[in-house]
């Protein structure tokens, strides 16, 4: 593989980002009623750069990414309204065909738990170069060579070596390993990870996190990292953006939101992981429980939640606050929150 | 053994310890052949762990997937026999009694499971699975009490004791998580194995599960071994904290020993992979990358069972195996023929 260096993040041809999500909707409809799991979220990624979308279950992370990949069981699922644009394209407007195109080849993704994820009757190689010989038309051979050549960058030892073998001979990292490989067949420029290191030890998520943002810098791809790890983020992003009950309620890049955060429910977040650093006294806590998304609350969603609430909070849902620098907060008292004279 | 001196609440480690094990070994056999099944070898699941545990004490187990804590906490609770070693609680090993002995003793050390989804019966309701150790020990409760017990243990716990004819399912995660707790305190235990307890719940029920335990722990004098792999988490409870590698403590120490202080290269190692929640701690972060993954407990390496992942292995390390002992200045116990004091993490 080249050495490519680009760390710019700048949008592509004329201010257009890379993948573009507006406004987007998705809804759940069910036996008890219809579950609005995303309301309106909009996010975009630039190439080169990594995102990281952080949330608790449930906030509709992983149901975002289902959506731009196209994967999203429709039914139950609906998108009412919204636009997912890569490259301009609005792919939830692109026939099936054109979009399976895009599927994998421009976007793909890894998933966390990479054993149910990889077919245990078929050996690795086979698998990763699947891809290869059905979409790129590569021979056996050729897609075999290839997929030997993807396991060395993804830096299995021993590539050539354990091409032959089946995903149960290899270790949970070196099965999200494979994951990694699989997914880069076709040069992807978005890669969307959804918490691909939750199921692993932390020295190998160690390994794992280095590896995506090696090929991250060196492939120039756009990263979203979808993980509820607030130490990950930390380590790895560029931009966060925080999601609650369907909403991003806080977006920014990473710095500022860990050193002022501008959401009631990300400073909560923040406050209550205990630290490696220092024992602590007791945990701040966020009280009470996510909402049900059948039945959200009136106005914000994280008021029953939130120890701000004001009167406000109860009847008017937060517009999204644009607070400069590309910072933006979904409350209505963001402004005094980073003053610091909310209370 | 003589066990006169009851320890003296407040006063530790010095005293007599309410829990020591010395030297527990469980070997799992591997069988090859259908009828007669025969010995091929053996995983060595724990081998060799001795610790102690003092009254209202938190002790911490850290390592990570294989290292054998999960194998530990099921043998504390008798839920497998050892191959050796033995456990002293109170002066009388816990692999040795019997009968009504047993029963008593089981009243004493209780478990909080990681997966509060499975470890509910989903067809019992809250009270029948907070009240059902009372039928088995029916001197802790006799019937006419047990519904008010039941309930007091819900207030306890932070749930609302009305609710005590509803089922798991009606209740989310953490909540869950706090009827496993109400559960593991029926009994009146002096001991709680809590094994994962939050690591299926998301970050912001973490906290008030990891607060519960700890009011818990104040108010009724309980001693936790609390086995985790999230490092944070483990010093934000832990008194004493105790670092496993492929069946073996490589480390023990107190909290500030351990964290701020690690003298096992795989300590250090653990440590500083993980992600610290500080954007601007990216740059000057001390990390240690190991190599490799985790050898098979069915065959460790020979000496030091770290010495294939790590940096400062040596002749030595393949031939004779560190023991778990104090070296150089540092007053707590290290598993390293080189052990020396690297900080990693601040």
């Amino acid at each position: 593989m080249t050495d490519i260096h680009v760390t710019s993040s700048t949008p592509t041809r004329g201010g257009r980002h890379l993948l573009e999500v507006k406004d987007l909707y998705v809804e759940f409809h069910t036996r008890d009623g219809v579950a609005r799991v995303i309301n309106g979220v909009s996010y975009h990624l630039d190439p080169g750069e990594t995102l990281a979308v952080l949330g608790e279950s449930g906030s509709g992370k992983s149901v975002t990414a289902q959506a731009i990949m196209g994967i999203l069981d429709m039914p139950p699922a609906k998108i009412p309204s919204g636009q997912i644009l890569y490259q301009g394209e609005n792919l939830l407007a692109m026939p099936e065909e054109k979009r399976r195109q895009v599927r994998g080849k421009e976007i793909s993704m890894i998933f966390q738990d990479a054993l149910s994820a990889l077919n245990p009757v078929f050996p690795v190689g086979w698998q990763i170069s699947e891809t290869l010989r059905t979409r790129a038309g590569l021979s056996r051979k050729d897609a075999l060579k290839r997929a030997v050549e993807l396991m060395d960058l993804v830096k299995i030892p021993a590539a050539k070596a354990r091409v032959k073998d089946y995903p149960h001979q290899f270790s949970g990292g070196m099965r999200q390993r494979v994951m990694i490989a699989m997914s880069l067949a076709m040069d992807p420029k978005v890669l969307i990870a959804d918490e691909p290191t939750t199921a692993l030890d932390v020295t190998v998520q160690a390994q794992i996190m280095d590896l995506l943002g090696d090929l991250r810098r060196d492939l120039n791809m756009g990263l979203i990292l979808i993980t509820h790890d607030l130490g990950v983020v930390a380590d790895v992003a560029d931009r966060i953006a925080v999601m609650y009950a369907g909403r991003i309620v806080e977006h920014a890049d990473v710095r500022s939101v860990y050193k002022h955060p501008a959401h009631p429910y990300t400073e909560g977040l923040l406050d209550s992981i205990p630290r490696l650093d220092s024992k602590g006294t007791e945990l701040a806590t966020i009280k009470g429980l996510p909402p049900n998304l059948m039945r959200p609350p009136t106005g914000c969603a994280f008021h029953p939640r939130c120890k701000y609430a004001k009167a406000v909070c109860t009847t008017e849902t937060p517009l999204s606050l644009d607070l400069g620098h590309g910072r933006t907060s979904a409350c209505h008292f963001a402004k005094e929150m980073l003053d610091g004279t909310l209370r | 053994m003589a066990h006169s001196a009851e320890n003296v609440a407040g006063v530790r480690p010095a005293g007599e310890p309410l829990l020591r094990v010395e030297n527990l070994v469980k070997h799992f056999p591997i069988t090859q052949g259908i009828l007669f099944k025969k010995k091929v070898g053996a995983v060595k699941a724990v081998d060799g762990v001795s610790f102690e545990l003092h009254r209202g004490e938190t002790l911490g187990i850290v390592g990570e997937s294989g290292c054998g804590k999960s194998t530990l906490a099921k043998l504390l609770m008798r839920l497998e026999t050892p191959t050796g070693g033995r456990a002293m609680l109170k002066g009388k090993d816990i692999f040795k009694v019997s009968g009504s002995e047993l029963r008593r003793m089981r009243r004493n050390i209780q478990m909080v499971m990681q997966d509060p989804y499975t470890s509910l019966n989903p067809r019992m309701t809250v009270g029948d699975i907070i009240g059902e150790p009372y039928e088995i020990h029916t001197e802790v409760a006799p019937k006419g009490d047990r519904q008010r017990r039941v309930q007091e243990l819900l207030e306890l716990v932070g749930l609302n004791p009305e609710h005590i004819n509803r089922y798991p399912h009606q209740f989310s995660g953490g909540q869950r998580q706090r009827i496993g707790i109400a559960r593991a305190l029926a009994l009146k235990p002096e001991i709680i194995v809590c094994d994962e307890p939050v690591s299926a719940l998301d970050v912001s029920i973490q906290a008030q599960v990891i607060n519960l335990l700890e009011k818990l722990q104040g108010e009724l004098d309980l001693s936790y071994i609390f086995i985790a792999h999230d490092l944070s988490v483990v010093r934000h409870i832990s008194d004493r904290v105790g670092v496993m590698y492929l069946g073996k403590m490589v480390e023990v120490g107190t909290d500030a020993e351990i964290y701020e202080r690690p003298t096992h290269p795989y300590t250090q190692a653990l440590l500083s992979a993980v992600p610290v929640p500080d954007p601007d701690a990216r740059a000057h972060r001390d990390v240690i990358r190991l190599v490799g993954d985790v050898p098979s407990p069915a065959n460790p390496p020979s000496g030091c069972r770290f010495r294939t992942r790590c940096w400062k292995a040596q002749e030595r390390c393949s031939v004779e195996e560190p023991l778990l002992i104090r070296r150089g200045v540092e007053p707590h116990p290290s598993a390293c023929h080189f052990a020396e004091l690297r900080q990693v993490v601040g």
